[in-house]
């Protein structure tokens, strides 16, 4: 098990206390960048590993970000606390967006994130909660995360918790039947304690989601399985932390963020080749360059 | 010293995929199931030449697996095709119930199994899939070692018309079965020896090849026999192999908690004079990270691992 990096969770506290008092356009400002800079890390990690989801690791570190940097109340140094909010990455092929995330939270020291993928190495391809403080449940079998988390917003509500409990889902990965199952269940139990985030790209491995199983009215969808549904710029960060604090009835919510694969880097945008393509030395220097912008 | 093995490998999808579209090519009723696996199924060539037959379900693979047997039921050859953990261990009620209860005849094609996913971690390893399959009744279950044998595989099950999964490797391996065609629920002896029989499957066949070899050089002589069938298992060939030599190693790229090692000890502790085993393979154990190449180290899989557990056992006097 990988440990926190109290200086870095310290500059994190620091972030956090900033944010809390910045206005909007400030607060808009901090996550841009803070995001940026972990898509930097990431196509790094990406780079030195030789395998990783680079796609989908930009299309969803925005959402990832605004959770760690602006929302979730969670403590890197005490990643057990009991009370703290949830956050389930179903997607679990993005680990390396929740890593870059992580460690610059200070869930555990950012030198950690050169062994990825490396033999032995705590930081796996998909995410395994046994070895990194921070991750709630393993992933990676897409369809997972959803009943998961449904089961995570059951146990606030028997123990009179307050914790909030939030799951980032790939479009793609809403054709498992299991998330439909789970949605049913947090629909008939009211669970107002949970918020899905759809990460909705529009492609998936191999095609674009439409054109594979369309998902689409996604919404209606969700609706009718007796949830609040709110869809939003993905990459607007004030929109995701809005989203994501909004005061909220008595139903689950589902956040349908509408997002760019490859986002950021100019030529893996809604690109699907990009799903895991690995980026040359090169193009990880032009990419970097983007966005430093 | 002279290698058995030649050094060239291959990626067993590829002898897979050419050989699934000649056989379209043959037979209008051969069509491809998928799970947003087009390019890791090696189906591209495929979807190309007959679009139509090809039908992607989108990440639902317990949708592939009924969709596959509503259409064996309906008199097309389906061979449905994903990652063989999501494949097997998601859809194994339909693998059981749609497929293999109601004799649907749909070729299951496990794709990159083992530990061909090196570093995406156990979740994405399929060392599995041979335990459940071999559990379920009247599915057979085919391991072919390299590109040749996946072809005649391949064209096997187009024709068996039966519930069969074809485990496709994705880890390259050396041709090693020559001229010797996959022959349904037959082992191949692929090197004949008087000691020790090392019984392999898949991506160790020529891993145990090379440490016949090897063992020879230290004045061992080792039987290899090919088990491309795992379900039904050539229990003769284990018989004789009691009979003709003194222990039996078994080296698998899978659990040997129910998969290839406990299928043949069953048939061992059922003579009257069994003899001495190894089983190589992994024992209920979740892989750390690593690649392919590292975890196969890293589990005992190597041929001078499978040499040392033949040169054991030839020396003890059990
Ligand atoms: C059950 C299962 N089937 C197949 C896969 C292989 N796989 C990994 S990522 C992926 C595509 C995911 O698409 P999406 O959910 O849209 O994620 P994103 O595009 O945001 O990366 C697939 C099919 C898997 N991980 N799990």
């Amino acid at each position: 098990m990988l440990v926190a990096d109290p200086r870095t969770a310290a500059a994190w506290r620091r972030f956090r206390q900033e944010f809390a008092d910045a206005g909007p356009e400030r607060r808009r400002e901090m996550l841009r960048e803070r995001a940026n800079q972990s898509r930097t890390t990431d196509l790094h990690m990406i780079g030195r590993a030789g395998l990783g989801h680079v796609g989908g690791d930009m299309s969803v570190l925005d959402i990832l970000t605004t959770l760690f940097f602006g929302v979730l109340r969670v403590d890197p140094e005490k990643p057990d606390w009991a009370d703290r909010d949830r956050l389930v990455l179903s997607k679990g092929h993005t680990a390396g967006a929740l890593y870059a995330t992580l460690a610059a939270s200070g869930f555990f020291a950012e030198a950690e994130l050169e062994t990825f993928a490396g033999p032995l190495s705590a930081l796996n391809g998909h995410p395994n909660r046994v070895k990194v403080p921070g991750v709630e449940t393993n992933t990676g079998p897409l369809g997972h995360g959803l009943p998961v988390s449904v089961g995570m917003a059951v146990a606030a509500k028997l123990s009179s918790s307050s914790r909030h409990v939030y799951v980032v889902l790939g479009d793609g990965e809403l054709q498992e039947g299991s998330n439909w199952e789970a949605a049913m269940t947090a629909g008939h139990r009211r669970l107002d304690n949970l918020t899905a985030i759809v990460d909705r790209n529009r492609l998936q491995q191999g095609a674009r989601t439409e054109e594979t199983n369309t998902l689409d009215p996604l919404d209606d969808k969700f609706r009718a399985f007796g949830w609040d549904v709110l869809e939003i710029d993905g990459h607007d960060h004030l929109s995701l932390y809005d989203a994501f604090t909004a005061a909220r009835g008595e139903r689950p919510t589902c956040v349908i963020a509408n997002t760019t694969k490859g986002r950021g880097v100019s030529f893996m945008e809604d690109r699907v080749e990009w799903h895991h393509k690995v980026p040359s030395a090169e193009q990880i220097v032009t990419a970097a360059a983007e966005l430093a912008r | 010293m002279s290698a058995p093995v030649a050094t060239e490998t291959f990626d067993n999808r590829v002898a897979f995929a050419e050989e699934l579209i000649a056989l379209a090519r043959e037979d209008e009723r051969i069509v491809a199931v998928c799970n947003d696996s087009v390019g890791s199924s090696n189906l591209v060539q495929f979807q190309k030449e007959f679009p139509d037959r090809l039908i992607n379900v989108g990440i639902a693979e317990q949708d592939m697996v009924g969709v596959g047997a509503g259409l064996a039921l309906s008199g097309y050859v389906p061979f449905v095709c994903g990652a063989s953990p999501f494949l097997t261990g998601r859809a194994l009620e339909q693998i059981k119930a749609d497929v293999a209860y109601s004799q649907s005849p749909v070729v299951l094609c496990g794709m990159s199994p083992g530990m061909a996913y090196g570093e995406l971690g156990p979740t994405h390893h399929s060392i599995e899939d041979l335990s459940w399959l071999r559990a379920i009744a009247g599915l057979d279950v085919v391991v072919p070692a390299d590109p040749a044998e996946t072809r005649s595989a391949v064209r096997w099950a187009a024709h068996a018309a039966r519930p069969v999964f074809l485990r496709v490797g994705r880890f390259k391996v050396p041709a090693v079965t020559g001229d010797r065609p996959f022959t349904f629920g037959a082992a191949t002896t692929l090197r004949d020896g008087s000691d020790v029989t090392v019984v392999a499957a898949g991506t160790m066949v020529s891993r145990a090849l090379q440490a016949a070899e090897e063992a020879a050089e230290q004045g061992v002589s080792v039987r290899v026999l090919n088990m491309s069938t795992i379900a039904p298992l050539d229990e003769d060939a284990i018989r004789r192999a009691m009979a003709e030599t003194r222990g039996i190693v078994t080296a698998e790229e899978a659990t040997t908690t129910g998969g290839l090692g406990a299928a043949v000890a069953a048939v061992v502790v059922t003579e009257r004079a069994p003899v001495p085993m190894r089983l190589l393979g992994i024992h209920r154990e979740f892989a750390p990270t690593g690649t392919t190449a590292f975890l196969l180290e890293h589990f005992g899989l190597t041929a001078g691992d499978i040499r040392q557990a033949a040169i054991g056992l030839a020396r003890t006097d059990a």
